[in-house]
């Protein structure tokens, strides 16, 4: 699979940077095109996973995030959110609908369920005290598909 | 930037959020909504959402969490006017069966005030 383009960024766990995430990703698919409601989802995703960044993995302070875009040839499109934070002692039962840590905190429990509806496949690869890593691939319906 | 027009107006709170509705928008309009949630005591809290142009899982925490605490006040809560796509992200987490959604563009105006 031949990549066409990728940006590679850094942010710190600021909550007004999760509107910056959805406007880089923006950015990035906008050339290509994209369905408008595949847009709107992927601005989601990226949302979800940098709050989870923001509101677990650096719970008690402020760490960096790294936003990974890359697209291929076959309008395949990759997007991977890191962070050194916490990390997630069991990641089956944080992908599960409804299950939070922080029911106080309005958190609702649906952040990864989002991530999984809006893709066609999505990865968390998570060690306790050194960070996650989520991978979420999608393959972008072409301009000609109806 | 302001993400919050509140009304009160015959036992009905309306709280008309704007924008794009986050994690970080979701913070500040939340205490608003409490404070007048326990001030007013209303029968009915309506989320308006028809200036809303994005919103996440935090959106959906944020509607939950005044929904349980107007069950405690006895209020019912109802959502007015989402997106397709808003109101897809309700229907996800099922909150459908505890909250009411109803599209009336005629009520728009009413807070315009």
């Amino acid at each position: 699979m031949k990549q066409i383009n990728e940006i590679k960024c850094t942010f710190l766990s600021l909550s007004q940077n999760e509107g910056l995430a959805r406007s880089i990703v923006s950015g990035f698919l906008l050339p290509l095109d994209p369905d408008v409601e595949e847009l709107a989802d992927l601005r989601c995703a990226v949302s979800e996973a940098v709050t989870n960044c923001i509101v677990h993995a650096y719970r008690n302070g402020v760490g960096k995030i790294s936003l990974t875009l890359r697209a291929y040839e076959n309008r395949t499109f990759k997007m991977i959110v890191a962070d050194k934070g916490c990390g997630i002692a069991d990641v089956k039962e944080a992908r599960k609908p409804m299950f939070t840590t922080l029911p106080d905190e309005d958190r609702c429990g649906m952040g990864f369920s989002i991530m999984e509806s809006f893709s066609d496949k999505l990865d968390v690869k998570s060690k306790v005290g050194k960070g996650t890593r989520i991978t979420l691939t999608k393959k972008l319906s072409s301009a000609d598909d109806t | 930037m302001e993400n919050l027009i509140i009304s009160y107006k015959d036992e009905v709170l309306t709280a008309k959020l704007l924008s794009e509705i986050d994690h970080h928008s979701a913070v500040n309009v939340r205490e608003k909504i409490d404070s007048e949630l326990y001030k007013q005591l209303p029968r009915t809290l309506i989320f308006d959402l028809s200036e809303v142009n994005f919103m996440d899982s935090s959106g959906l925490g944020l509607v939950l969490g005044r929904y349980s605490k107007a069950k405690e006040i006895g209020a019912e809560v109802n959502i007015k006017n989402p997106s397709k796509r808003t109101e897809k992200i309700f229907h996800m987490a099922g909150t459908d069966k505890l909250i009411k959604i109803i599209h009336d563009k005629e009520i728009k105006n009413e807070t315009n005030k």
